[in-house]
């Protein structure tokens, strides 16, 4: 008939496990082959640079390229400090980017605004886009970035970056209205 | 070091000068602030003078100047002048320094341009209005350098609250979004 009129809870729970696994394999993917794109505005640019240089070798992660362009990348590292006269090109950036994205804080600027507390320094790219990971340091060390990757690496597969749970929701919201 | 200077000054321009200061072998010269291009352009033609390298032009803010250890006549008190726009020179023939200083009230902050004589002025005359609302008269092209249009006041004044940000974007989604807060109480800014 094509029309399913009864399902037992034995079904469901399969029909989740399967969703479950499928998204589990994706998010596999997703954390496996991550492209940076580095909006690199200050100093900690060189550290940067050092931890995707051989010697620690962001490439290990699976972060191979930095992308120059945001439409091609899903990974936005701000890197340094934010001005208020930026935040519109940041949030533009982070617009034009492809969904699923995450996004790092690199260094304490890009997190609170550091040091700089006046009347041009933006207090934390998150006043303007959504960070998943904070990374401190003055400038952090490579090793703290690499246990960033880790970190956003584990939240991508467990599904908890911020454009994930946000699909995620839209989507309980949009069955529900279909329900209701 | 430039003594010679300052007295050249004083020979050709009594009636533009209010006086001279020599300070750490700096040698400094108030000038009224309606004979400013004159005795600018003199300094910078002159065969014995030939100013031709300008080195900065910046403000200097005395709202509430009351340092220790400095005579009360020195201290700033309602009726001065608040600023006093700067302009340092430098003569690469004949390697004199000299600093030109310009006494400027709060109520009329207008000085002549000098980017008209010294082209590498005019950014910096720009800079100097964006951080302390000088208007520089005849300048070409006096907009905001640093800060965008949008934003209110001049940072580098002593009486602008040195945290307040006039943010250009805010996220919807923040508990505490002070665009929206700025809205609902527009009297608080």
């Amino acid at each position: 008939m094509g029309v399913e009129i009864t399902t037992t809870r034995l079904e469901d729970a399969a029909k989740w496990a399967k969703a479950s696994m499928a998204d589990k394999a994706v998010n596999w993917g997703r954390k496996f082959s991550l492209f940076s794109y580095p909006f690199v505005t200050a100093c900690c640019g060189m550290e940067f640079m050092s931890v995707a240089g051989p010697k620690y070798d962001l490439a290990r992660f699976g972060a191979e390229f930095p992308r120059f362009s945001p439409r091609q990348s899903d990974l936005l590292m701000v890197v340094g400090t934010v001005t208020e006269k930026q935040g519109p090109a940041v949030k533009r950036v982070f617009d034009q980017m492809a969904e699923p994205k995450w996004v790092i804080a690199f260094g304490v600027c890009a997190s609170t605004g550091g040091f700089y507390q006046n009347y041009s320094t933006m207090p934390g790219v998150d006043q303007v886009i959504p960070v998943d990971v904070y990374i401190p340091g003055c400038p952090p060390r490579p090793e703290q970035v690499l246990d960033a990757m880790i970190m956003l690496m584990d939240r991508i597969q467990s599904g908890r970056g911020h454009s994930q749970l946000r699909d995620k929701r839209e989507q309980l919201i949009a069955a529900r209205n279909d329900e209701g | 070091m430039a003594q010679k200077v300052l007295d050249a000054l004083k020979s050709h321009h009594a009636a533009a000068i209010e006086h001279t200061e020599s300070q750490h072998g700096d040698e400094i010269v108030w000038v009224k602030r309606d004979q400013l291009v004159p005795v600018a352009t003199w300094l910078k033609t002159d065969p014995a003078m030939l100013f031709d390298a300008p080195v900065f032009c910046t403000c200097i803010d005395r709202l509430d100047w009351q340092p220790q250890g400095v005579p009360p006549s020195m201290r700033w008190t309602e009726d001065k002048p608040r600023f006093e726009v700067a302009y340092q020179l430098r003569s690469s023939k004949y390697r004199y320094r000299l600093r030109i200083k310009i006494a400027v009230p709060e109520s009329d902050p207008r000085v002549p341009s000098l980017a008209a004589l010294w082209p590498a002025f005019d950014w910096q005359e720009r800079e100097t209005f964006d951080m302390y609302g000088i208007r520089f008269d005849g300048h070409p092209d006096l907009r905001r350098i640093y800060m965008y249009d949008e934003f209110v006041g001049y940072p580098l004044r002593k009486d602008y609250p040195k945290e307040k940000r006039q943010p250009l974007v805010r996220r919807d989604d923040l508990p505490m979004n002070p665009i929206k807060v700025d809205r609902a109480h527009p009297g608080d800014k």
